[in-house]
């Protein structure tokens, strides 16, 4: 069975960087598939690499991470762009997902711009949802 | 005990490029790229001696190797700097892929352990690198959350990135999907192994440590 996890922004949004990291990789470690509001800052990612790897063993063998971003093409226009401009300036990390999964779970994360594909492992066979 | 002493000398190493002010060139990228492939060709093209093993199973270089004062020389000008050559990035590590691989379970286990903290150590080394070559495989996926990460923390650290699409002599390489999927940085094909490229690659290497001077000052 796959659990998936919500994590609203106002979670982690407070939390200083360790702790947010913290938070994330204790989920994962409980074999749950974070659907992350927002996205990590690149330091938090490189620092969830590091955490990651310092938990690495035989049965937890590190996560699959992929942040989604929510683009249509209509964004394209120069009004949309201002648009998008000014909310990223007030919301910040708040836009698009995050998907964040235990690499025993999650084999690969693929994106394109209609579909978001996981790839679960489970008793060797590949599974699409 | 080692790995008390492997602390100590890559504090040693840190300190004693601070002191000498030199110029660190740093080669990241995901395991398998073609890192240590390329810095043996710079090593070996320039003096004259290789820097450290490949290998087809991933993770071959678990420890920071560091090879200091190679000096480039090209149409009367020099580039003197200290390669570091890192181990590869990635988000998993699992000892049974090294199984599968042909080790043995005690040596697949140990290479997951010694690459684990290769990773960490790739990634503690970041803060210490004046200007960064990111090494990836041309013939492989660029938009990987790896590749990513490693470029967004070069991009908020202010450090001077060159990207490398490696592996160009083989057919599946594909340079214009990584210069796609990066376009705001300069993509470089070479191919470290037959030597395909390179001279336009050490050629960039000078308007790289420029960069990087400029930073410095």
């Amino acid at each position: 069975m796959l659990t998936l996890q919500f994590i609203p922004h106002a979670d982690i949004e407070r939390l200083e960087s360790d702790k947010r990291v913290e938070k994330l990789l204790k989920v994962v470690k409980e074999n749950k598939i974070i659907l992350l509001e927002g996205k990590l800052r690149s330091q938090e990612e490189a620092m969830l690499i590091k955490r990651t790897m310092e938990e690495i063993d035989e049965s937890f063998t590190g996560i699959e991470i992929s942040p989604i971003n929510i683009h249509r093409k209509e964004d394209e226009a120069f009004f949309r762009k201002v648009k998008g401009m000014l909310i990223n300036l007030l919301l910040g990390d708040r836009q698009g997902l995050t998907i964040i999964g235990p690499a025993t779970v999650v084999k690969e994360i693929k994106q394109d711009p209609d579909k978001i594909q996981l790839f679960t492992e489970e008793k060797a066979k590949r599974q699409k949802k | 005990m080692i790995n008390v002493f492997k602390k100590f000398l890559n504090l040693f190493f840190k300190d004693l490029f601070k002191e000498k002010g030199q110029v660190k060139l740093g080669l990241y990228g995901p395991p398998n790229g073609g890192k240590t492939t390329l810095a043996n060709k710079i090593c070996k093209d320039w003096i004259g001696e290789e820097m450290g093993r490949t290998s087809k199973i991933a993770h071959e270089t678990r420890e920071v190797q560091i090879k200091e004062q190679i000096t480039i020389k090209r149409d009367g000008k020099e580039l003197t700097f200290s390669l570091v050559d890192t181990p590869g990035i990635a988000t998993k590590i699992d000892y049974e892929e090294f199984i599968r691989a042909g080790m043995n379970e005690t040596e697949a286990k140990t290479r997951a352990k010694e690459a684990t903290k290769g990773v960490i150590d790739a990634i503690k080394w970041l803060d210490d690198m004046d200007c960064v070559i990111v090494v990836l495989d041309g013939t492989k996926d660029p938009y990987t959350q790896v590749n990513i990460t490693i470029i967004g923390n070069l991009e908020a650290r202010k450090i001077p990135v060159l990207l490398v699409a490696n592996k160009v002599d083989l057919k599946k390489a594909d340079i214009k999907h990584v210069r796609a999927a990066f376009p705001q940085y300069e993509v470089i094909g070479i191919s470290a192994k037959t030597g395909e490229g390179v001279d336009a690659f050490y050629e960039k290497l000078f308007e790289l440590r420029n960069k990087a001077l400029k930073n410095k000052r």
